[in-house]
C-alpha cells in the first residue's frame, strides 16, 4: 500500500536525521549558527545575509537553496539548517505521536473493557469520568495541563519529569484521547457480552479474568489496531499545536510544530521555513489516516469509526 | 383466462459476479389474471422474491442482468422510461416486504408515510391525504386510528406495522399486489390475521395479489392458483386444490412432506427433502435441477425437462411418466408412515 | 419532548460543574508548585504572594478555595490577573465572547452546508469519478494543521497575492457587526473558509459514507416501490435519517472547534476572541486569565451540546423516549 510506503518512508528519513547532518549537510541543527556560512558552487556566503526590504537594514536568513548538501530549503533567524532541524523534529513529533497513541490505545482498551464487561455501578462511574474528561474541550485541556506543568519538576516516586522532558506532551495527548477511543470499546464490550458465546462461556462457569482475556480480546485487539494509525495522526497534530503556542514540545528540542512557530516570524520573507514542517505533517496525516483505512477494511470492513472514515 | 393483468414471459435475472454469470432467475413464464391470488412457493435461494423484484426494477444492483418480458396493462415494465415506470409503482402495481421493521423509514410517522404515497399519485392537499390515511389504516384493523396516524414506526408492534404497511400499499388502488413473505416476521397468530386481513381486502378492492412464500400452509389458506419454484425455474403450476391434492413432481411432494400433519398418525420423525438447495452458482443448468435430490432421478433428467400440461392448466416439470406419479409419491412417503 | 430536555439540561449542568471541579483542581492541586505562585505569575513579590494567598483562600482547605474561585468568578466578578497588575480578567473574557461566537458559528454554517452538499453530490454520483476526489479533499482536511493552513492562507492573501488577486483583503484583525455587516463578514471571510475547508471534507465523507449505507436499507427499496422519485428518495428519506449521524459528529466537532482550532484560528488571524485571550495568557502564565478563559469556552461547549442534543431528538423521534 502506497500510504505505508509513504510512512516508512518518512520515519525512515526522520530517523536518519543525525546521520544527514553530520555526513551530508555537515551541519549543526542545534547550536545558533548566526554567524555562520555556507558553501554552493565553491562560493562561500553568510547564512543570514543583508536584508533587501524595506530600508536595507536588517538581516535575512537565506533562501533555499535546493541543493541535498547544504541548507536544501534555507535557514532559520538562527542560522540552522531548517531541512536538518525538519528531519530532528520529524523524530520527535513521530515519537510523541505514536506513544501517546499507544497510551492511549492501552488505557482505552483498559477502560472500555472492564466498563462494557463489569456494566451497573463501574461502568457508570468510568463512564461519568469519560464524560467529563470529554466534554473538556481537548486542546483546552492539554494547554491546561501543560501550563501547570511546563515549569514544574514532579516527583513521582522514583520518576522525576523536569519541564523539558517529553514524556510530558506524551502523557498529556495520551489520557486527553482516552475518552474517544474507549467509548466505542465499551459500546463493542457490551454488544459482545450478550452475545450467545460469551453467555455461554459464563454459563460453563468461566472465571471474569479468563473470559475477558480468551472471549472480549481477540475481538476488541483489531479495534485498538484499527485506532492506533488514526490515533497517531490526531496525536501528532495535537502535539504540533501545543508546540505552535509553546507548551509542547520545549526547547532546545524540536518538533514539526515549533519549527512552524519559529518560522511565523520569518514567513513573508522565508515562508519555506514555516512551509516545509506543516507539508510533511500533512503528508504524514494523510498517509496515517489512509492507513487506518486499510488496516479497518482488512480487519473489519463493518466497523464505522469516525476520524477520517 | 380472459386477458391476464400480469403476463411474465421468459423472465430471467441474473448477476455478474467475479467468479461469472449467477443465474437467479432462469427463464420463468406465469400469468397472473385479475382479482386472482397466485401463491409463489419455493425455498430460501429458489429465485421467487428476486423475480417479482424486477418486475417492478427494483434491483438497485448495476450488475444484475434481467431478461424477458413482463407484460402489465400492454407495456413491457422491463423496457418503460423511469417516469411511466414510476407511475405504474405504487398506483397500479404495490409491493408489501418481507421485514415490517425496517421497510418504513423510521423518522416520519405512519400517515406521514401513506399521504407520501397517495400525493406522489394524485393531485391531493396534505389534509386530504392525511384523512384518507386514517381511513386505510381503519380498514386494516388498527384501533384509534386518528391517534396512531401521527406514530411513529417504532411505535407498533410487529404485526401492527406490517398492516400500516399494506394500508399504504393498497392506498392507491393498486390492480395488482405483490407481497413477498409478508407474515414470515411476525409471530404465528399475526400471521393468521394477516392473511385473513389480505384476504378481506382482495375481496373488497378486486385487487390480484402475487403471494411469495415458503409455507405451504399459507398458500392452502389463499391461493387461487400455485407456482412451485425451484433453482430458478417454475417444476409446477396449476389451480391449488390440483396441486395441494395431487401435487405431479416430485419436489412438490416433498415441499408437501415437511408440512407437520395436524390430524391422522402422528409423525414421529418429520420427512425433509434430503440434500441441500441448489446453490445459484452451481454452473450445471442443463438438466433438471432437483434430479440430486430426487430418489427417482434418471439419465433421462438431462438435458432440463420442459414445463409440461399433463392435466389442463395443471404443468409441471419433470420426465418421470404421468401415469405413475400417485405410485412414485406413495414411495416418496418415509417408512415410518408420515402422510405425505 | 419537554421531559427530554429537561433531563438533557440537568446533565449539562452536571458537566459544567464537574468541568469547573477538574480545572480547579488541575490549576490549585497539582503537585510540584504552590499554587499561589502559579497564579501570582513569574517573579512575583513576597506581599504579591500574600495577597493571592488571601483573596483565594489558599490556606483554607481545598472545597472552601474551590468556593472561593466560584465566587470570584461568577459572584463578586472580581477577578483580577496579578501578572497585569490588577486588570480585572472577566470584562476582557466578556469582550472576547461576541469575536469567538462571530468565527465559530459563521464557520461551522460553511462547513456544514459545504460539508452536506458535497456529501449529497458524492452520493447521487456514487462509483463515478467524483467519488474518491471528494475522500481525498476530506482526508487531506482533517490533516492539515489547522494553523498552519491560516497562516499559509495570510502568506497568499496579505503577502503575495495581496496586490493582485486578493487586494481586497482587509488587514487581519476584527471589526464588530456594529460597525456593518460588511466589514465584519469580510474581516471574517478567510478565516471561516480555513476552519470550513478543514471540516468540510470529513462531513462529507461521513455524509457520504452514511448515505450510501442508508441506499441499501430496506425502507429505501419501499420507497421507490411507493413511486416516488430518485432525488426525493435521496433528500427527503436517505438524506433525513443520514443526518443523524451528522448532528451528532457536529456535537463532538463543535467542542473541538472552540476549543482547539478557534483557538488556533484567532491566533493566526489574530482576532481578539476567547482563543487569542487564552494564548496571550498563555505566554504570560496569567494563570487567573487563563482560568476565566477555559471556564468560559467549556460553557460554550456544553451548550452547544446541550443545542445539538435537543436537534438530534428532533431529528430521530426515536430517541426521544429515552
Amino acid at each position: 500500500m502506497a500510504s505505508l510506503a509513504v510512512l516508512i518512508l518518512v520515519v525512515l528519513a526522520c530517523l536518519a536525521a543525525p546521520l544527514y547532518a553530520a555526513n551530508v549537510a555537515h551541519t549543526d541543527a542545534f547550536a545558533s549558527n548566526v554567524n555562520g556560512t555556507y558553501t554552493l558552487n565553491g562560493v562561500t556566503k553568510p547564512v543570514l545575509e543583508a536584508s533587501t526590504e524595506g530600508l536595507g537594514l536588517g538581516v535575512n536568513p537565506i533562501g533555499p537553496t535546493w541543493n541535498i548538501t547544504t541548507f536544501f530549503l534555507g535557514a532559520d533567524n538562527q542560522g540552522r539548517d531548517v531541512f536538518a532541524r525538519m528531519l530532528y523534529g520529524g523524530r520527535n513529533s513521530l515519537f510523541i505521536g505514536f506513544v501517546s497513541a499507544v497510551i492511549c490505545c492501552v488505557l482505552a482498551g483498559i477502560v472500555g473493557v472492564v466498563a462494557g464487561y463489569f456494566g451497573k455501578g463501574v461502568d457508570a462511574v468510568l463512564s461519568r469520568a469519560m464524560d467529563v474528561l470529554w466534554a473538556f474541550p481537548v486542546l483546552l485541556l492539554a494547554i491546561c495541563l501543560s501550563v501547570v506543568l511546563i515549569n514544574t519538576t514532579i516527583t513521582v516516586g522514583p520518576i522525576t519529569l523536569t519541564s523539558s522532558s517529553l514524556l510530558l506532551p506524551i502523557l498529556i495527548i495520551g489520557i486527553i484521547y482516552v475518552p474517544y477511543v474507549a467509548r466505542p470499546i465499551r459500546g463493542q464490550v457490551m454488544s459482545l457480552r450478550e452475545r450467545e458465546f460469551v453467555q455461554a462461556a459464563v454459563g460453563a462457569g468461566a472465571a471474569d479474568f479468563r473470559l475477558l482475556r480468551r472471549e472480549l480480546l481477540p475481538n476488541v485487539l483489531p479495534t485498538l489496531i484499527v485506532f492506533l494509525p488514526l490515533m497517531t495522526a490526531i496525536n501528532m497534530l495535537t502535539e504540533s499545536a501545543l508546540s505552535f503556542l509553546s507548551i509542547g514540545v520545549q526547547p532546545p528540542d524540536a518538533s514539526w510544530g515549533t519549527i512552524i512557530n519559529d518560522g511565523v516570524g520569518l514567513l513573508y520573507t522565508r515562508p519555506m521555513v514555516a512551509i516545509a514542517p506543516g507539508i510533511m505533517l500533512a503528508i504524514t496525516a494523510v498517509a496515517l489516516n489512509l492507513l487506518g483505512d486499510g488496516v479497518r477494511d482488512a480487519l473489519d470492513p463493518k466497523a464505522r469509526l469516525r476520524g477520517s472514515i | 383466462m380472459s386477458e391476464p393483468l400480469l403476463d411474465v414471459r421468459g423472465l430471467s435475472v441474473s448477476f455478474r459476479t467475479r467468479s461469472g454469470l449467477v443465474t437467479a432467475v432462469d427463464g420463468i413464464s406465469f400469468q397472473v389474471g385479475p382479482g386472482e391470488v397466485v401463491g409463489l412457493v419455493g425455498e430460501s435461494g429458489s429465485g421467487k422474491s428476486v423475480s417479482m423484484l424486477s418486475v417492478l426494477r427494483l434491483i438497485d444492483n448495476p450488475n444484475c442482468v434481467v431478461g424477458g418480458e413482463v407484460v402489465f396493462q400492454g407495456q413491457n415494465l422491463l423496457e418503460l422510461d423511469d417516469a411511466s415506470l414510476r407511475r405504474i409503482r405504487g398506483q397500479e402495481i404495490a409491493m408489501v416486504f418481507q421485514d415490517p421493521m425496517t421497510a418504513l423509514t423510521p423518522v416520519y410517522t405512519a400517515g406521514w408515510h401513506i399521504s407520501e404515497q397517495i400525493r406522489a399519485h394524485e393531485k391531493v392537499s396534505q389534509r386530504a391525504a392525511m384523512d384518507r390515511a386514517v381511513q386505510l389504516l381503519e380498514s386494516v384493523g388498527i384501533p384509534n386510528a386518528a391517534d396512531r396516524v401521527n406514530s411513529y414506526p417504532h411505535e407498533f408492534s410487529g404485526g401492527m406495522r406490517q398492516r400500516v404497511v399494506i394500508a399504504m400499499a393498497l392506498s392507491c388502488n393498486p390492480s395488482l399486489l405483490i407481497a413477498d413473505e409478508p407474515t414470515t416476521a411476525l409471530d404465528v397468530t399475526i400471521q393468521a390475521q394477516i392473511l385473513e386481513l389480505l384476504r378481506a381486502l382482495q375481496k373488497e378492492f378486486g385487487s390480484s395479489i402475487v403471494l411469495i412464500t415458503h409455507d405451504m400452509g399459507v398458500v392452502s389458506q389463499m391461493s387461487d392458483r400455485v407456482l412451485v419454484m425451484y433453482g430458478g425455474r417454475l417444476v409446477e403450476a396449476g389451480p391449488r386444490r390440483d396441486v395441494m391434492r395431487d401435487p405431479l413432481h416430485p419436489y412438490t411432494w416433498g415441499l408437501m412432506g415437511s408440512i407437520p400433519p395436524t390430524d391422522g398418525t402422528r409423525a414421529t420423525r418429520l420427512s425433509a427433502i434430503p440434500g441441500a438447495p441448489i446453490s445459484p452458482a452451481d454452473t450445471d443448468r442443463d438438466r433438471c435441477l432437483f434430479a440430486p435430490r430426487c430418489r427417482f432421478a434418471t439419465d433421462s433428467c438431462r438435458p432440463e425437462p420442459a414445463l409440461v400440461a399433463h392435466k389442463p392448466d395443471h404443468s409441471d416439470a419433470c420426465v418421470l411418466p404421468f401415469g405413475e406419479r400417485p405410485a412414485l409419491r406413495l414411495q416418496a412417503i418415509s417408512p415410518l408412515g408420515v402422510r405425505a | 419532548m419537554l421531559r427530554f430536555a429537561g433531563k438533557r439540561a440537568l446533565a449539562a449542568l452536571l458537566v459544567l460543574f464537574a468541568i469547573s471541579v477538574l480545572v480547579f483542581l488541575i490549576f490549585f492541586a497539582t503537585p510540584g508548585a504552590d499554587p499561589a505562585a502559579r497564579i501570582a505569575g513569574r517573579n512575583a513579590s513576597q506581599e504579591t504572594l500574600q495577597q493571592v494567598r488571601e483573596s483565594f483562600g489558599l490556606d483554607k482547605p481545598i472545597y472552601v478555595q474551590y468556593l472561593v474561585m466560584m465566587r470570584h468568578l461568577f459572584v463578586s466578578r472580581d477577578l483580577t490577573s496579578f501578572v497585569n497588575r490588577g486588570s480585572e480578567v472577566l470584562p476582557q473574557v466578556w469582550a472576547a465572547i461576541p469575536v469567538t461566537l462571530s468565527l465559530v458559528i459563521g464557520a461551522a454554517v460553511l462547513w456544514l452546508v459545504l460539508g452536506i452538499t458535497m456529501g449529497v453530490i458524492a452520493t447521487a454520483a456514487r462509483g463515478t469519478a467524483i467519488d474518491p476526489i471528494i475522500m481525498i479533499v476530506g482526508v487531506i482536511g482533517i490533516s492539515l494543521p489547522v494553523y498552519w493552513l491560516g497562516e499559509v492562507v495570510n502568506l497568499i492573501t496579505q503577502s503575495r497575492l495581496h496586490d493582485s488577486v486578493f487586494s481586497w483583503v482587509p488587514p487581519l484583525g476584527y471589526v464588530p457587526l456594529s460597525d456593518g455587516v460588511g466589514p465584519w463578514a469580510l474581516r471574517l471571510f478567510w478565516p471561516w473558509v480555513t476552519l470550513a475547508v478543514l471540516y468540510a471534507g470529513i462531513y462529507a465523507r461521513v455524509l457520504r459514507s452514511e448515505m450510501v449505507g442508508a441506499m441499501n436499507e430496506d425502507y429505501i427499496r419501499m420507497a421507490r416501490a411507493k413511486g416516488i422519485g430518485e432525488w426525493r428518495v435521496l433528500l427527503r428519506h436517505a438524506l433525513r435519517t443520514s443526518l443523524i449521524v451528522i448532528v451528532s459528529l457536529f456535537g463532538l466537532d463543535f467542542g473541538a472547534l472552540v476549543g482547539g482550532a478557534a483557538l488556533l484560528t484567532e491566533v493566526v488571524f489574530g482576532l481578539q476572541g476567547i482563543g487569542k485571550l487564552t494564548y496571550d495568557s498563555l505566554t504570560n502564565f496569567d494563570l487567573p486569565v487563563i482560568l476565566a478563559c477555559v471556564l468560559y469556552a467549556a460553557f460554550f461547549v456544553v451548550v452547544a451540546n446541550f443545542i445539538v442534543d435537543l436537534v438530534y431528538a428532533w431529528l430521530d423521534p426515536r430517541v426521544r423516549h429515552v
